[in-house]
């Protein structure tokens, strides 16, 4: 195995080791998609628009992954600066970048947790039927679009480097990812100006495989592009990360919480 | 001249209400600056808003009214659960709990006076919401409506704040007041009515959430906001004010019990 993919595995077990054993961040990023979902669920079925409570239910679902990716990233950094570990990280010999990719790919995979707590959740309370068109290409698309949400974990988390109060900045994106990204209202539904900026989220393009998947249509353009973001995250996570630790090492506010 | 000692009854009462109320905000709310405050408490509940009304005009559920009073009142819990939670929580959290509780400073006089800045905050966040809801989504109550809506929604405020303090109460007891807190607040998402109506829901979740603060509330509000009178949403203030004090007395029993308990087994400070 090389050192690189060493690294990724053993940072993203101690990371989901680590996250698992936190009731807090569990019951955040699994309990709090279900209650979100049970409103979408029941906004669904009261509503006058016919379609399917699976749409609703998926949507919950990588609403669930999103929230859990956000809060881990957004965590990533305060917890360490919090820890006083944060300096001791960015001066390991295999770089700060190997030590945060890892943690962000973690909590983006702690988010499968909420889909299928919410996948299961609504098969037995509101009888959500699970059928799915393309079951391949939805196995293939769970993991594209964990790992483009992880790789946007990553862009935040290094931006956030520099800002004292990533976790206000993570309590923030919460809902304008949600909204822009049409996991439950689809981007058609919102405001023009809204849509360019979805197009740019990669929730948007995995969410689209994800329901493309389950509900029909061609699930792998979407997951292309999802892939294609995830790597032009990854591109600017590394740039970030290194331009913004040089400056916080240059005016020395690395751990200033 | 009155000297300090002498300083007794109402006067005390209400110095440790206001005074102390403003103080404590200033010590236990030390690390909020505008940084934290405009992301957290401005700028993300505008999302939901938007989020919410969107989601509604999609599953053509109600009208964007119902969505953005919804909301409105509810982001005000912000700061009524978590602020309430914190206002008695973190007093454990920075070790000085036990200084308070040495204090013969009156407990009612003690818990209002730590209710009243956070109350104004949910009112600052709610007019924000409502403000907000009138630029972007033309949201326009009758210039009539605003008074009683600005009453519904600090009736609301009070009560959700009530809340916190009952939770907040639990904090000397339990270490994960936080989590408790976390999961109160998106709980009242779904019994509270803030996007579904009372007809969309079993019977038994009906129930639930009439028994927490802001349901009668936001009702009030959407009465009042539809053009309906102060008087007509005078039944459903009255019982959001009833939850408000039973919260209240329910906050003060329990910190009472709990600081009986936490002296008896040495367990105040106990992290």
């Amino acid at each position: 195995m090389s050192r690189a993919a060493r690294l990724i595995a053993i940072g993203w077990r101690h990371h989901v080791r680590n996250l698992t054993a936190s009731r807090f961040f569990v019951v955040t990023s699994v309990f709090l998609p279900i209650l979100l979902s049970t409103v979408a669920f029941f906004m669904f079925r009261a509503g006058a628009r016919e379609g399917t409570l699976l749409y609703a239910s998926l949507g919950a679902g990588v609403m669930g992954i999103w929230s859990s990716t956000l809060f881990g990233s957004g965590g990533a950094i305060s917890w360490a600066r919090r820890e006083g570990t944060l300096e001791v990280l960015v001066v390991s010999p295999a770089g700060y970048f190997w030590v945060l990719l890892p943690q962000t790919i973690a909590t983006a995979s702690i988010g499968l947790y909420s889909l299928v707590a919410t996948l299961v959740w609504g098969r037995l309370l509101f009888g959500v039927p699970f059928a799915i068109a393309h079951p391949l290409a939805f196995v293939v698309s769970i993991p594209v679009t964990v790992l483009g949400l992880g790789m946007l974990g990553l862009l935040m988390a290094s931006t956030f480097v520099l800002y004292r109060h990533a976790n206000a900045l993570s309590n923030m994106l919460e809902f304008p990812v949600l909204f822009v990204s049409g996991l439950l209202v689809p981007l058609s539904a919102l405001p023009v100006w809204v849509r360019p900026v979805g197009w740019l989220l990669a929730p948007t393009w995995g969410m689209r495989a994800v329901r493309a998947a389950a509900l029909g249509g061609n699930p792998w353009p979407p997951m292309g592009v999802t892939v294609g973001l995830a790597g032009a995250y990854l591109t600017l996570g590394a740039l970030f990360l290194r331009l913004f630790l040089r400056l916080a090492r240059e005016r020395a506010t690395l751990a200033l919480t | 001249m009155t000297s300090a000692p002498a300083m007794t009854g109402a006067r005390a009462t209400l110095r440790v209400c206001l005074v102390g109320g403003l103080i404590s905000y200033r010590a236990l709310f030390n690390w909020i600056s505008p940084a934290l405050y405009i992301p957290t408490m401005l700028l993300g509940p505008v999302f939901q808003i938007l989020f919410f009304v969107y989601l509604g005009r999609f599953v053509q559920l109600r009208d964007d009214s119902f969505f953005v009073v919804g909301n409105a009142v509810q982001i005000s819990g912000m700061s009524g659960v978590y602020a309430g939670v914190m206002a008695i929580a973190n007093e454990r959290q920075f070790q000085t709990l036990s200084a308070l509780l040495a204090s013969p400073a009156n407990r009612p006089a003690l818990f209002i006076g730590r209710a009243l800045p956070v109350i104004a905050n949910g009112l600052i966040v709610s007019a924000w919401g409502f403000g907000v809801s009138a630029l972007l989504l033309h949201f326009r109550p009758a210039a009539s409506s605003l008074a009683p809506l600005a009453l519904v929604v600090l009736v609301s405020v009070v009560s959700c704040t009530a809340w916190g303090l009952t939770l907040g109460s639990l904090g000397m007891r339990f270490r994960d007041v936080f989590m408790i807190a976390n999961l109160a607040y998106y709980l009242m998402w779904v019994f509270c009515g803030v996007n579904l109506p009372e007809s969309a829901l079993p019977t038994a979740m009906v129930w639930i959430g009439r028994a927490l603060p802001m349901t009668h509330g936001i009702q009030a509000a959407r009465e009042i906001a539809a053009g309906g009178s102060l008087g007509g949403a005078a039944g459903l203030i009255g019982v959001e004010l009833g939850i408000a004090a039973a919260y209240l007395v329910a906050a003060l029993l329990l910190f009472r019990l709990f600081e009986l308990e936490g002296k008896r087994r040495a367990t105040l400070e106990q992290a």
